[in-house]
């Protein structure tokens, strides 16, 4: 092919810095080397075994869910470590885990790629439906609901059904596709935030030891674009998942200085919170019984007087509920706002319209995106 | 100059879903070459038909596309000032997107 070959003819540029044989394809935005394809997934996939190798994330015989969603991250993420179990002799069961949200037009498409990824890589793939477990698809919810706080509902959701999806492939482990692009996000959000208990939280590559089903993160220190850069085929996309604005700062900062993404999540980790410090507790939901990792809220279950236009609270926190089960509530109940606004703003815009014996809620963050979520 | 012109990680939904486009670009008048710069700004007025700022920030791709002439990041070909030659193969991925 004349094209072919006059496209050789000009690459006759600079070597990979590894093998200097063939020609560099690629930057690593890690170290600037310039090298080529066949380096670059050799490299791409020996620092991820030596992330799991130095972490201690795996133990032989453990049975392992893989988040799957369908997207690139997790995609890679299959991939990467059936070849690793393989190659380096992990002697993990490892397995696919899925949720379906019940959002037409937008999971079918990616449970397609979750279950070309089963067939592809031999991994027995469990998928968990917010159907199933919560008797609401994310269709009816926001039906219900409206457009505006519909991602608290399906974030919160999500992690709790990963959570019982795991419990029931019986795994000892979760691990999760979040790259170091979607940890120096969450760093910065949580400084943002003031959310100290999540920033301390965020950098770390496993959380919830104490819990049934610990969570790693693999990828902590993998760039999104040599992800990218490793799958660059084809991509599947989630088309109105705009990752807002410390996503685009954290693009900006990687254009400039590509190091600036590990030196956020290097910040983040040597965060001290001082040991005075009250934070937030954490337990067991009072009325699923289930144990998250996720903070507890605390539900008045009093009488609510009205003062004016508002409503006030007379007696606090009786009742201890995780936050899929407030918001589980608020929907069976046909209050879908219930649990979603902070309790400062309930009271001045008196949004909660309960009637007296209703309960209400006090006392909890919300979070706008559920993919934040660690 | 013919060129091949592929938008992949969600960026066909702003050139109406339609990932490969085969193409024909004029060098502007006056210059001999054709390089990504021209390219981009030809790209932005007759394939983007919606959103151009998903896809394009200043007079670049919007920090996070990730561009690849003929399979090469073109952070090794000069970026904005990649010359490009008949039946090029130019890629788009974004990256900024759930996953």
């Amino acid at each position: 092919m004349d094209g072919g070959e006059e496209r050789r003819k000009r690459a006759v540029g600079r070597l990979c810095s590894i093998c200097h044989e063939k020609k560099a394809a690629l930057k690593r935005p890690k170290t600037l080397d310039q090298i080529c394809r066949e380096c670059f997934y050799a490299v791409f996939e020996e620092e991820i075994h030596k992330v799991i190798v130095e972490n201690n994330l795996f133990k032989p015989g453990e049975r392992i869910a893989i988040g799957a969603s369908g997207g690139k991250d997790s995609t890679v993420l299959a991939y990467v470590l059936s070849k690793l179990n393989q190659e380096h002799n992990y002697g993990l069961d490892l397995f696919l885990l899925s949720v379906d949200e019940g959002i037409t037009g937008y999971r079918d498409d990616s449970l397609e790629t979750v279950k070309r990824n089963e067939i592809q890589y031999g991994l027995p793939l469990k998928i968990v439906s917010y159907k199933e477990l919560y008797g609401w698809t994310m269709d009816e919810i926001v039906k219900a609901i409206g457009l505006k706080n519909n991602c608290t509902f399906c974030g919160v959701f999500r992690r709790q059904a990963l959570d019982r999806g795991a419990a029931l492939l019986r795994t000892d482990k979760l691990v999760t596709g979040h790259n170091a692009d979607d940890i120096a996000e969450t760093v910065l959000l949580n400084i943002l935030r003031g959310d100290i208990a999540r920033l301390g939280r965020c950098t770390q590559i496993t959380t919830g030891e104490d819990g049934p089903i610990p969570r790693c993160k693999p990828f902590k220190y993998t760039y999104e674009k040599e992800i990218l850069d490793y799958f660059s085929t084809e991509c599947i996309y989630s088309p109105n998942a705009y990752r807002g604005f410390a996503r685009e700062f954290i693009k900006d900062l990687e254009q400039i200085r590509p190091r600036a993404i590990l030196d956020i999540i290097r910040s983040g980790e040597n965060f001290r919170i001082s040991s005075s410090t009250k934070m937030p507790e954490q337990g067991t939901c009072e009325r699923c019984g289930y144990i998250s990792s996720q903070k507890f809220l605390d539900v008045v279950n009093d009488k609510v007087v009205k003062v004016g236009k508002d409503f006030m609270n007379k007696s606090r926190a009786v009742i201890k509920w995780c936050k899929a089960c407030v918001l589980l509530d608020g929907l069976n109940r046909g209050l879908p706002k219930f649990g979603i606004r902070r309790t400062k703003d309930s009271q001045k815009v008196g949004e909660h319209r309960v009637s007296n014996s209703e309960t209400t809620v006090a006392n909890f963050e919300s979070k706008q995106c559920g993919n934040l979520d660690f | 100059m013919r060129l091949t012109v592929e938008f992949g990680g969600g960026l066909e939904l702003l050139c109406q879903s339609i990932k490969i486009h085969h193409v024909d670009v004029n060098h502007k008048a006056g210059e001999e070459k054709l390089i990504m710069k021209d390219l981009l700004c030809w790209i932005r007025s007759n394939l983007i038909k919606e959103r151009p700022e998903m896809f394009m920030k200043g007079d670049t791709v919007r920090p996070g596309v990730l561009v690849l002439v003929n399979d090469t990041d073109w952070e090794l070909s000069g970026q904005l000032d990649t010359t490009l030659e008949e039946n090029d193969v130019v890629v788009f991925i974004s990256t900024l997107h759930g996953g």
